[in-house]
């Protein structure tokens, strides 16, 4: 018998706001030491109140905008019960009755995903264990950081389904400025059941928590599948609904504490915070500011002649398009600085590991405009480039230094071809004697000589002349 | 007998509850959870006193988390006098120790003190005092109200600490409230609550007759009303508190503040042993009521009900005030209390807020003066002050 996977996806991404959804701590997560961005409401102190965060529903709002939602513009806060040490008041103020989105839709290019609602939530801070002392200490740094909680209909039939969504998720919410998605910000929930093919009725479900890498996700729901179609076929196990959770170093996912699972979470509305009225007025305020989404932007680059192909890549990712703004607005041609952005950054950031693209688009602005003025070769820009991305270095001081200049005479060329054949008696023995491999070495030697400098063409041709005489 | 937890200035002219925050001075909350609890801020009503250059005087004893009939609850001890109990705050303003005294109230114990210690009690429209700063149970409708000798003691005050705060997400707009506004009582119409006069006992009845003749002195036409929804209110009001308080109280975990068990083996065993150890048994009891009803399959039937009930008072109260100022009832249904076992607390301070349900449930202002209770619209605080004035005056 064929099966087929039904899964639905639970995303809790962070919101780019500036403080914490119900006091003004500074919100979005950086690197800070243990407690230091906390306060007597964020840390569960008795005598405090929340006061909502505007700019967070905003942000919601604006999710649901890219998700096709339908905005609730009555919407309301409600507590969530249960005890835990990193949950500072043993109640986590969500959505629950009334969800600021629901019924939208993402097209992941052949199908479309429905989207369930969308909610705005709060994060809870984190524990850190010290085996040596078997102490555990809490952290309430990112108690209160705002979250969204995007909720899908189970309307996916394959990981690559998942994968797909999830990365149009990111673009999209990345375009919008609703969450810088980073690592670990953007974190999922997966449920999942299997069923034979064309069968409308769902099968037992299996919830896998709190997973924030592609791959991870894919190997668990590809584990999943495995488990669960065993099951149905050779009676492996008897499946029930229950959580799990993926072990990235077994490569398997394991069933968590029925405990931690069973809660009544005693949910109602929180009388602290009145309901939020979305007058159609602000409403509107919120849809102006919309920016380009990750397909008009697409469209536009290939409008400025762009190849679809790399338009897709650069509108993919907002810290490239920002970049190739930038740099295109201090007048350089649009398909250059795509290819140095998709070819030479990309290249050099591979090789170091890096992730995303941070270079000032003044500097590669200047080393497009040398290298396209023939002030240096491409290959001295290429090492420009390198420096910048290494050190940082000024790019006009950094050609100075290594004295690149693609305007040496022809002279001055013929010159060092010359001298580097003198030298080199014994490779020009080996090209005569066929090894043509001998040239490319004689080739390499001139151009390090040249530090860089000089039309390649025009060396390999003086070079071709000067050998076979 | 300890009126204060904590005694901070001797000269200092106002008392304040110790469920009320003062940054740095311990605030327990009458509870051993907090027993060496110190608050990180100040309550903005504080914060105003202060600003206005009235200095505290100490931290009153309060029953655990405000929730008993009089302070008896308190972990360090309840207030008797002559072999009955009494308010702590209620009693130094009665000795004119302090000028006045700030009291929460949440389900109607400094209210019930005002009125067995003979002085008066105001608890304003909800969201006209900020709540910034009270150690929370019932936050839709818990609010801080003013203790003082005469209504004209409780002007003063409450003019102070009144306002909108930007700390409290249910506080009200207006930045200031004028009760100056000198009501003629004779033109006023009083609604004597039928159900609620006839459940009191004859010392009751018999000052709020005395009461009733006063008013038609001054010219007031006095009318007796049904007000049978109070009992309605009153066993909703039981449902919201609890609820509320059971999840309010829930941060009282031992983990990063106040009282933790001194021995335990996980997680669980610290959050139960220091709770079970901490709490007395009212406390335990609201929150065990409170967590039934908004469990799963009880929410419907309970908690949303309690709401809708919410609404159908506000709406019945809407009626009386379309046609009355001022509604007259009891405050409580004796005029004193003698001390009782801890294992009855529960149905005790359940009995006696059926007087006090209806202004808590509401958020409608209260004012209690000469043992009786007053209920008026939202923000006609004037017209409360103004009756208790016009009585005050006449029969000093």
């Amino acid at each position: 018998m064929k099966y087929e996977l039904v899964i639905g996806l639970e995303t809790h991404v962070e919101l780019s706001t500036d403080s914490k959804l119900f006091c003004s701590c500074g919100g979005h997560s950086s690197p800070k030491e243990p407690n230091d961005c906390v306060c007597p409401a964020c840390s569960g102190m008795p005598g405090m109140l929340p006061v909502t965060n505007k700019h967070a529903v905003e942000l919601a709002v604006k999710a649901g905008f890219m998700l096709n939602c339908k905005i609730n513009q009555y919407t309301t806060f409600d507590k969530k019960s249960y005890y835990y040490p990193d949950l500072p008041c043993a109640y986590q103020i969500t959505q629950w009755f009334h969800p600021v989105c629901v019924d939208g839709l993402v097209d992941i290019g052949d199908r479309k995903i429905g989207i369930k609602q969308i909610h705005i939530e709060e994060d809870a801070g984190k524990l850190v264990h010290d085996e040596a002392t078997n102490t555990s200490f809490v952290d309430f740094n990112r108690t209160s950081v705002p979250l969204i909680e995007i909720v899908s209909r189970p309307d996916f039939r394959s990981s690559d389904e998942v994968i797909a969504y999830l990365k149009k998720l990111k673009s999209s919410l990345q375009f919008a400025g609703i969450s810088e998605c980073e690592e670990g910000a953007m974190r999922c929930d997966v449920n999942i059941s299997v069923r034979p093919e064309g069968s409308t009725e769902l099968g037992v479900r299996s919830e896998i928590k709190n997973m924030s890498s592609l791959s991870e996700i894919r190997d668990a729901i590809e584990f999943e599948k495995v488990r669960h179609v065993d099951a149905l076929e050779r009676h492996t196990e008897i499946l029930v609904q229950e959580t799990r959770r993926w072990d990235d170093v077994k490569r398997r996912t394991f069933p968590m504490r029925n405990k931690e699972t069973a809660a009544d979470y005693r949910y109602f509305p929180d009388p602290n915070l009145m309901p939020i009225i979305i007058d159609d007025e602000w409403l509107e305020k919120i849809r102006a500011s919309m920016p380009e989404t990750a397909e008009e932007k697409s469209k536009h680059y290939e409008e400025m002649g762009i190849a679809s192909k790399e338009a897709n890549v650069l509108a993919s990712d907002r810290k490239l398009c920002d970049v190739f703004d930038r740099v295109v607005s201090m007048g350089r041609n649009p398909k250059t600085v795509a290819s140095w952005i998709l070819t030479e950054c990309m290249g050099i950031m591979k090789r170091l590991e890096i992730l995303s693209l941070e270079i000032k688009p003044e500097k590669l602005s200047r080393i497009i405009e040398l290298v396209e003025g023939g002030e240096i070769t491409r290959a001295a820009g290429k090492k420009v480039l390198s420096a910048v991305f290494e050190k940082d270095v000024d790019v006009d001081k950094f050609c100075e230094e290594n004295s690149f200049n693609a305007k040496v005479d022809e002279g001055f060329i013929l010159e060092t071809v010359c001298r580097i054949i003198a030298e080199n008696p014994k490779a020009v023995e080996d090209y005569k004697g066929g090894k043509t491999k001998a040239m490319q070495a004689l080739f390499g030697s001139i151009m390090r000589e040249l530090k860089g400098n000089g039309d390649p063409a025009v060396i390999r041709t003086l070079l071709q002349e000067q050998l076979d005489k | 007998m300890k009126l204060y937890i904590n005694e901070i200035n001797q000269t200092g002219k106002i008392a304040v509850d110790d469920t009320i925050l003062i940054k740095g001075v311990p605030t327990t909350a009458g509870s051993r959870m907090l027993e060496s609890f110190k608050p990180l801020f100040s309550a903005e009503a504080v914060e105003k006193l202060e600003k206005a250059g009235y200095a505290v005087s100490g931290k009153t004893n309060v029953g655990e988390f405000g929730l008993d009939l009089l302070g008896e609850t308190s972990y360090f001890g309840a207030v008797e006098k002559d072999g009955t109990l009494v308010g702590a705050a209620a009693e130094l303003v009665k000795e004119e120790k302090v000028q006045a005294a700030l009291c929460v109230d949440l389900n109607g114990s400094p209210r019930r003190a005002a009125a067995v210690s003979g002085v008066d009690f105001i608890k304003p429209t909800y969201g006209t005092v900020s709540r910034y700063g009270v150690v929370a149970c019932a936050c839709s409708g818990e609010q801080i109200g003013v203790t003082a000798k005469t209504a004209e003691g409780i002007k003063e005050i409450l003019s102070v600490i009144s306002g909108h705060d930007d700390k409290d997400g249910t506080s009200l707009p207006e930045e200031k409230y004028d009760y100056s506004t000198e009501k003629d009582v004779s033109k006023m119409k009083v609604c004597l609550a039928k159900e609620l006069y006839e459940s009191a006992s004859d010392e009751v009845k018999a000052k709020l007759d005395s009461y009733v003749q006063s008013l038609k002195e001054l010219g007031a036409v006095v009318e007796t009303v049904s007000l049978e929804i109070a009992s309605a209110a009153q066993s909703a009001w039981q449902i919201l508190l609890s609820a509320e308080t059971c999840n309010n109280l829930s941060r009282f975990d031992g983990v990063k503040y106040g009282y933790r068990t001194a021995d335990y083996k996980n997680i669980d065993e610290l959050y139960v042993k220091s709770r079970t150890e901490s709490m007395g048994f009212l406390t335990k009891a609201t929150i065990i009521y409170g967590s039934d009803v908004l469990s799963k399959g009880r929410y419907d039937v309970c908690y949303d009900k309690a709401l809708r009930v919410r609404s159908l008072v506000c709406s019945k109260l809407k009626e009386i005030f379309a046609s009355y100022d001022v509604i007259l009832a009891p405050a409580c249904s004796k005029t004193a209390y003698k001390p009782y076992d801890a294992l009855e607390a529960f149905e005790k301070v359940f009995e006696e807020s059926l007087y006090t349900a209806i202004a808590s449930i509401s958020g409608k202002p209260s004012l209690v003066t000469k043992g009786i209770q007053l209920i008026a619209d939202s923000f006609k605080e004037s017209d409360l002050l103004s009756v208790a004035h016009s009585v005050e005056k006449k029969e000093a």
